[in-house]
């Protein structure tokens, strides 16, 4: 049981950011992403998760087994088990966080089946003080006029109420200050469990002191050209870059 | 154009001598048919403005039916409920005792002078005089409020008017006069009893003394085949405000004019829209801000979103008289397009006699934006759902001006019943 992407290529227009990029996160492991800016992070989360405006045009992800890539719309990969939670969430004007949620919710149940409206408020609430989101964030509009870090707390919010099988977080870290960090990881560690994959993008270390990753891989340009524990993320950290691309381009 | 609609009523002693329908009538029959060259039904699809179809309605079958059916808000402070141009139940459960809330009739018998001075006393300007008069001339009741000075309705005042019957006729009024510094809200219901086609030709007034502070809230929810004429005039003295929101749910043919003018230093109008529309439906609204008294402010806002091979029109004028410096004049139009058959049209304008002001108007079109629905879709919800939890999104960020926390819920919930039921006839 995995997330497993092979030789995974995707363009955006004719130029191509995914350039054949392997990756297997078994079930119940931490995995963590790093790479430069422009190396093709989000856009992994985003072919993944089914973006209109991304093509693949090599490659397989297969969830458990299943052949997601062919699943065209985004809703039924996500109800395969997939979440991403986005380095820039969308604002939703007019759709409110408590419905939204209710919808995603709704989505996940079987067809003719009816959510309790009672128990889902109960279970939102819990979920909301956990990650210390005020109550009255039910009544705003997704994303909209939300800080930066209210964002990525929402994302996980979501996460935590939708309880997928395997979750990417694109750079859930950033914008938020030192508490948030610390409750955020406390509700995405609440989550690990062996049921359940986690890939983990960040720029920053810190996360990962956090949310420790059972394994860090390097992006560059489209491709995961080095993985390693995390001592890796240290020396990352330390030296940035430059040695990754050399002795990359020094093997190739 | 001439039917039995025009056949003159035998009901005679409802209104007063002084008050002449007839001369109303008379009024209708020579004042010409609107054609499109006059600029006030410009793009308008004159071919539906035949009234040869429609007939007196008859009296209502099932009058329990409709009162029980009239169940609006929990809390509510008073409410009369119409059908077929006669009012069948009232209640003020909780209406301050020098309130006046009368049968519009009534209220021209027992307090003629009051009557007289606001009763569609504004020149209709925006294309329908000619259906103003066939108002006049038809209407045999309606809901008239006189919420004196320093007085504060809490609840709001629900009003309910049903049409019932194959090709009938109603001819709904709302007469709203707000004294100084009163405080009141209303909510109008228009509502079909069958979802057959019907003529609705209704008027609205709203008046506001210096200080008054009302929200006016109208729910059409005509049969989705209904020809309606819906004609508004607020007038707004110093200081006072009005919010004026009206959500078109059904009609098959709907014109709306609607005039706001702000008499008084300071005043301020709000003027907002909600129109889901699909399949062939036409909605053809006329708007002014018409600016005379100086520092006053106007904010209109008007949401379509069209689907299927559905029509809009919006024309709207702001226009700032010499005197009214310091104005500040709002108007926008939005149209979400849902299916690439859909024809908005949008006639924005300006008409500035005075130099210190602050204007802006304008008119966008947009499908569904791709960023929220694969959002909405990353989290599971199937387009279909998405598409619609987006539209209701965009109606219902409009209903959050409405301050009153259990109206916005009401509206909110009537609205998300309205775009689950779509297009399809309410039974
Ligand atoms: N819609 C788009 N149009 C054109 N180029 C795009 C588009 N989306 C992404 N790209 C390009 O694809 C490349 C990869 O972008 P991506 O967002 O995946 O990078 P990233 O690794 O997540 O970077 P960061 O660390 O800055 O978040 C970038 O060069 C970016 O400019
Ligand atoms: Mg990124």
């Amino acid at each position: 049981m995995s997330l497993h992407i092979e030789n995974l290529h995707a363009n955006i227009g004719d130029r191509e950011i995914l350039r054949g990029l392997n990756l297997e996160i078994p079930k119940g492991e931490v995995h963590a992403i790093m790479g430069k800016n422009g190396s093709g992070k989000s856009t992994l989360a985003k072919v993944m998760a089914g973006h209109p405006d991304y093509e693949v045009t090599k490659g397989t992800v297969t969830l458990d087994g299943l052949a997601l890539l062919d699943l065209e719309e985004p809703d039924e990969r996500a109800r395969a088990g997939l979440f991403v939670a986005f380095q820039y969430p969308m604002e939703v004007p007019g759709v409110s966080i408590a419905n939204f949620i209710r919808a995603a919710r709704q989505a996940a149940l079987p067809e003719d089946a009816e959510l309790d409206a009672v128990e889902y408020y109960q279970d939102l609430y819990v979920k909301m003080d956990a990650l210390k989101i005020p109550r009255n964030f039910t009544s705003r509009a997704v994303n909209e006029g939300f800080s930066g870090g209210e964002k990525k707390r929402c994302e996980i919010l979501q996460l935590a109420m939708l309880a997928p099988k395997y979750a990417v977080l694109d750079e859930t870290d950033s914008g938020l200050d030192i508490d948030a960090l610390k409750i955020v990881s406390d509700g995405v560690n609440a989550l690990r469990s062996p049921d359940r994959g986690f890939l983990v993008i960040t720029h920053y270390q810190r996360l990962l002191d956090y949310i420790v990753p059972d394994v860090v891989h390097v992006m560059v340009n489209g491709q995961i050209v080095l993985s390693g524990d995390k001592e890796l993320a240290l020396k990352l950290e330390a030296e940035g870059y430059d040695w990754v691309e050399k002795e990359t381009l020094a093997t190739a | 154009m001439s039917t039995i609609l025009m056949e003159k009523d035998l009901e005679t002693g409802v209104w007063p001598e002084w008050f002449d329908q007839s001369g109303a009538i008379q009024e209708y029959e020579s004042a010409p048919r609107p054609t499109r060259k006059d600029e006030a039904w410009r793009f308008a699809n004159i071919s539906a403005l035949d009234l040869s179809q429609f007939q007196a309605a008859p009296a209502p079958s099932n009058e329990g039916r409709l009162i029980t059916a009239s169940s609006g808000l929990e809390k509510f402070s008073a409410k009369m409920v119409f059908a077929n141009n006669t009012l069948i139940h009232e209640e003020a459960p909780q209406l301050p005792n020098e309130v006046l809330f009368l049968p519009l009739e009534v209220a021209a018998r027992e307090h003629a002078a009051l009557f007289r001075k606001y009763f569609m006393a504004q020149p209709v300007e925006l294309g329908s005089h000619k259906f103003a008069a066939l108002h006049k001339g038809k209407v045999t009741s309606g809901a008239f409020l006189h919420v004196p000075a320093n007085t504060e309705v809490a609840l709001p005042v629900e009003i309910f008017h049903w049409v019932e019957g194959a090709h009938s006729s109603v001819f709904p009024h709302t007469l709203i006069i707000c004294g100084e510094n009163s405080r009141v809200t209303v909510v109008d219901r228009f509502q079909s009893a069958d979802g057959l086609k019907a003529f609705a030709c209704g008027v609205n007034d709203l008046h506001l003394a210096p200080g008054a502070r009302l929200t006016y809230v109208a729910v059409q929810d005509w049969s989705r085949d209904s020809l309606a004429f819906h004609l508004n005039s607020t007038i707004v003295d110093a200081q006072a405000t009005s919010t004026a929101l009206t959500a078109n749910f059904g009609g098959g043919f709907l014109r709306g004019e609607s005039l706001s003018r702000l008499v008084g230093e300071g005043s301020r109008s709000e003027m907002y829209s909600i129109n889901p529309v699909e399949g062939t439906r036409e909605i053809d609204q006329r708007t002014l801000q018409d600016h005379l008294a100086p520092n006053a402010t106007s904010d209109l806002l008007y949401l379509n979103a069209l689907d299927d091979a559905s029509r809009t029109i919006f024309s709207g004028l702001i226009k700032v008289q010499p005197g009214a410096h310091g104005t500040d004049a709002y108007q926008k139009v939005r149209n979400l397009i849902l299916s690439d058959e859909a024809d908005p049209n949008s006639m924005p304008g300006l008409e500035i006699l005075n130099d210190e002001v602050r204007c802006s108007h304008g008119a966008t079109n947009g499908p569904i934006s791709n960023e929220e629905l694969f959002y909405l879709q990353a989290r599971g919800i199937p387009r279909e759902t998405g598409c619609r939890l987006i539209v209701n999104g965009f109606f219902n960020a409009l209903l959050q001006k409405i301050a009153d926390p259990a109206l916005r819920d009401y509206l909110e919930g009537l609205l998300a019943k309205r775009l689950v039921l779509g297009g399809t006839p309410q039974k």
